[in-house]
């Protein structure tokens, strides 16, 4: 280990420097402002920068990677954080309190959501998915004097301490029994036979994770955290803390536990298929868009599942692809609610919707996309999204399950169409307030990302995916 | 003439663009209807002068796909086009009824005029490129997409119960597509290509196409659509305006039967030959069970969307026995199928357009007030019951001739279908055009206008022409179909 080695973690040093530096300036400060919400966006894309085209390699004894995978993950990661800056503190501006330190634990989630994708034994992994928890219970609760911000903060802040224990008991069971945090020594462990007590800490350790990508039955919190918490900070914490988590499950299934693809194959089919099948069914009771779209991504979350359970590269191809194709279209629909307003109130239910297309036809127009890329219909992005699972699951011979969730997207169809027929078919109801310039631009710059540009973008996307999945091939 | 399809699929894409644009550009509380309206007409009509540009070029004598293009795409993908003698004519059907859909419109839609040409030209777009593409993902892509203007289309400018009935159409149709869609991600995990004339020729495993095959035919059978998943087809049909009504009769439905021709047969012909019998045996309840509900309906649309399905009866038979005979028949039927009830949904939305109702208590004796109405229906009435001389006849005829030598029980069954249609067809004609004239509200009914007649024109003598001089539709399928059959025959060993 020398000094040099630290180029490995540059985009590490770039955002906890930043965030330190940001801490102090705000508190000379007190509010934040443009050129300070600049400031934490130029850290954001200069560490997605040092991320891409960095020095790859393994340090601090293989407990941070750099490597493809690591830095196709992290560009978007810190991309779509440096999404949420402009959309969130535009958003608490206008309600009168944006504290400084929105744009600081942002980054702090980001640093976080990086080492997770990065790390390479279990106390990598469980720093990285604490500092990414902490950092977003807070921004759930962001705004203190709502209360349904602070119960929702409370909430997210409960049920993740359990998950964090119950991944803290999982990697204790999986320390004990294969002799070693290391992802590779563990994978050494397994192929020898370690037996029934790793895999007991393994599933502790799924379980754990999906309590992170809120998939069912570990779901409870999500529902409830999207309706508190303020609109942009859903918008963030629906996509890339789910791109950190899934990647680094995937990381460590095959790292950790390649050989024993069959016992968590199981288990990850079996989550997949309840995720789906709840989101699918739970969102139909659905009235307010927030919990709709938790419902929504719920489902989602099973669908990328269900191409990791898929194995090998394409499995972890089609589960990046799905979940970087799915982090645009959420972006953009949290966008879409941040740009909406009624008579000085946020517009949060499918019926405040009604007519909309006659008064914001770009908004709704991008809504449209949204609600029909979520349903998984060509040639919008989540149709891409869903060909690249369900061609890994059916190749990875899980077709029964795949056909399962195809089914389970057509009952999810029906709630995707109640909201595109209240917008186009049912009279209007009042008038809107004139949409914020960078919560519209956002989402329709993701609707046309969802169609066509992503026809464009998979030719490149596609490959670099690929790349990125051989790592763990 | 490479490019000539892609020309024609996104030809209607200008005229959204046109539209989009006289919209942008009006000055606020300046009515840009008429002039939406007149691009849209003029649209469809370049697409169609370039279809049968494309048809006169088109050589008969080969059995291949023509005007093929190949560009690829991202993961294995191709953009792939190109029409052979069974899909071309689809596309000139397509483009023919699109601008009379437009002209029948003309007065009928008065709200979001702009919306309504919009998802008209692109649903033009979808349905040509279902026709034209030659790569699975493509051909699902606007298969699928096919769905959305469709859904609008019935949900904003339909009838009384519009939000159920466009639901129906929306979840009946993705249900049988997803599992399309699981087959077709099998078939190119297995083959290693999506490019439809390569699995044309690949050869499956006979265990493997029985999957497949049912999967396939979930999807067809939900858009054909067979007897018992037809039910959503008579409420999208009450409830859609009559020009949607048109394209859902004229082109959606003949989706199925194409999907049916391009894929089952000739990807899964042991399966196809496996499971004939099922569809026998649902083609024969089709044709009787359907004709007997049409005969008891009260709403004229309802009674026309039934008869749709006994039609599609004969249409999935001649298919599915696999000779020269049964396929000409089949898509002979479809395109003039597609003619005639187009043709009949357009003469109900003349009486709905005057009395806004459909139900056939309401009418009766309209020969006294409008007799060249009463003639128009009366022949296309007749088209329908399959009257030798019109377009009717022909396919019946064919489709009949070849199941019957598959098999004799389906035909013998089938055959009380043609008298079950005399039946449904003239009754309705009977209680509506003849008697007295009872209704008051009936007195002052006027008979066709000049838009009306135009529009009925084409239809009338496509009808005629195709009825009494069939061999021009056999000329252009005859070498595909030929290929099909015997590819067909071969494979199964017969």
């Amino acid at each position: 280990m020398t000094l040099s080695d630290l180029h490995v973690a540059a985009p590490e040093l770039i955002l906890a420097g930043s965030a330190l530096l940001l801490l102090m300036w705000g508190a000379f400060q007190g509010r934040s402002n443009f050129a300070y919400g600049a400031a934490a966006v130029l850290a954001l894309v200069a560490a997605a920068f040092a991320a891409a085209l960095g020095v790859q390699g393994r340090i601090f004894s293989g407990g941070l990677i750099a490597d493809d995978l690591s830095a196709f993950a992290k560009v978007f990661i810190y991309g779509f954080s440096a999404l949420a800056i402009p959309l969130g503190e535009r958003w608490l501006m206008r309600r009168g309190d944006c504290k400084f330190e929105f744009n600081v634990l942002i980054i702090l989630a980001a640093l976080g959501m990086g080492m997770m994708v990065s790390a390479g034994d279990l106390i990598a992994l469980y720093i990285g998915i604490e500092l990414q928890s902490l950092a977003l219970y807070v921004l759930a609760a962001f705004r203190r004097d709502d209360a349904k911000a602070s119960e929702a903060g409370l909430k997210y802040f409960v049920l993740g301490a359990l998950s964090s224990g119950l991944l803290l008991y999982g990697s204790s069971l999986i320390y004990g029994f294969a002799g070693s945090t290391q992802f590779p020594v563990i994978a050494e462990a397994v192929s020898q036979g370690a037996g029934g007590g790793v895999l007991f800490g393994l599933v502790f350790l799924i379980c754990g994770i999906a309590f992170k990508v809120s998939a069912a039955p570990f779901h409870m919190w999500t529902p409830d955290v999207y309706e508190g918490a303020p609109t942009p900070v859903v918008g963030f914490f629906a996509a890339a803390p789910k791109l950190a988590a899934m990647v680094l499950l995937a990381r460590v299934l095959s790292e950790g536990f390649g050989t024993a693809l069959e016992q968590w194959r199981q288990v990850i089919v079996a989550i997949a298929l309840i995720s789906i099948f709840v989101g699918a069914f739970a969102g139909l009771a659905q009235r307010n868009l927030k919990r709709l779209w938790a419902y929504s991504s719920i489902a989602n979350i099973g669908y990328a599942l269900l191409g990791l359970a898929a194995g090998g590269e394409l499995g972890v191809q089609s589960m990046l692809l799905f979940m970087v194709l799915y982090m645009v279209d959420v972006t953009g629909f949290f966008a879409c609610l941040c740009a909406l307003q009624r008579d000085g109130k946020p517009m949060e239910t499918i019926d405040d919707m009604a007519g909309l297309i006659k008064e914001r036809p770009a908004l709704a127009l991008a809504m449209t996309a949204f609600a029909l890329s979520a349903l998984g219909l060509p040639p919008f992005a989540g149709f891409w999204a869903k060909y690249y699972v369900f061609k890994a699951a059916i190749g990875g011979g899980l077709t029964v399950a795949a056909v399962l969730g195809l089914v389970g997207s057509v009952v999810a169809a029906f709630y995707y169409l109640r909201l595109i027929k209240v917008m186009w078919f049912d009279p209007a109801v009042g008038s809107t307030e004139r949409p914020p310039f960078e919560a519209r631009s956002i989402a329709v710059a993701a609707a046309l990302f969802s169609f066509p540009a992503v026809l464009v973008a998979l030719v490149w996307l596609d490959p670099l995916a690929k790349a990125a999945a051989a790592v763990l091939g | 003439m490479t490019g000539i399809l892609s020309l024609i699929t996104y030809s209607p894409l200008l005229g959204v663009l046109a539209i989009l644009v006289v919209r942008g550009l009006a000055r606020p509380g300046v009515n840009t209807d008429a002039a939406v309206r007149w691009i849209a007409l003029a649209t469809t009509l370049a697409t169609f002068a370039l279809s049968v540009l494309m048809l006169s070029s088109f050589d008969n004598s080969a059995s291949g796909f023509q005007f093929m293009e190949d560009f690829a795409a991202f993961s294995g993908l191709h953009y792939r086009m190109g029409v052979d003698g069974i899909s071309v004519l689809f596309v000139v059907l397509t483009a023919f009824l699109m601008p009379l859909c437009i002209a029948a419109s003309w007065k009928t839609i008065e709200n979001r005029v702009g919306e309504y040409m919009i998802a008209f030209l692109v649903l033009e777009v979808l349905v040509i490129g279902v026709f034209t593409a030659l790569d699975l993902i493509l051909f699902y892509v606007f298969f699928e997409f096919s769905l959305v203007p469709m859904f609008l289309i019935i949900g904003i400018w339909g009838g009384q119960r519009r939000i159920y009935a466009a639901f129906k159409f929306f979840l009946y149709t993705l249900l049988g597509s997803v599992l399309m869609l699981a087959a077709v991600l099998g078939m190119i995990g297995i083959a290693g290509t999506s490019s439809i004339p390569e699995l044309m020729t690949y050869k499956f495993d006979p265990m493997l196409q029985t999957w497949l095959w049912l999967a396939f035919f979930a999807s067809f059978a939900v858009k054909m659509p067979m007897w018992p998943v037809h039910t959503w087809l008579p409420d999208a049909h009450v409830e859609a305006p009559t020009a949607g009504s048109v394209i859902l009769a004229g082109i959606l439905l003949k989706l199925g039967g194409y999907g049916f021709m391009r894929f089952s047969l000739p990807m899964f012909p042991q399966a196809s030959e496996l499971w004939a019998p099922l569809v026998f045996g649902l083609s024969a309840i089709a044709i009787i069970y359907t004709s007997l509900v049409a005969f008891r309906q009260t709403d004229i649309k309802k009674l026309i969307a039934y008869s749709s399905v006994a039609h599609m009866g004969f249409v999935t038979m001649g298919i599915f026995s696999g000779n020269v005979q049964g396929e000409q028949g089949a898509l002979f039927q479809m395109i003039s199928h597609g003619v005639i009830s187009g043709a009949l949904f357009l003469c109900v939305g003349v009486v709905y357009d005057r009395m806004h109702t459909r139900e056939i208590a309401f009418y009766g004796g309209l020969t006294q007030r409008m007799p060249w109405y009463a003639a128009v229906f009366l022949l296309f009435t007749m088209g329908n019951v399959g009257l030798p001389g019109t377009s009717g006849f022909v396919g019946e005829i064919l489709t009949l001739t070849g199941t019957y030598q598959v098999s004799t029980w389906t035909a013998l069954l089938a055959t009380t279908g043609v008298i079950l249609s005399a039946v449904y067809a003239l009754s309705l004609y009977r209680r509506v055009m003849f008697g007295e004239l009872s209704n008051p509200a009936l007195a002052g009914i006027k008979d066709l206008n000049w838009r009306e007649v135009a529009i009925f024109a084409p239809l009338i003598v496509s009808t005629l022409y195709l009825g009494v001089y069939p061999a021009s539709i056999f000329n252009i399928t005859e070498a595909s179909v030929q290929a099909l059959v015997s590819a067909y025959q071969a494979a199964i060993g017969g």
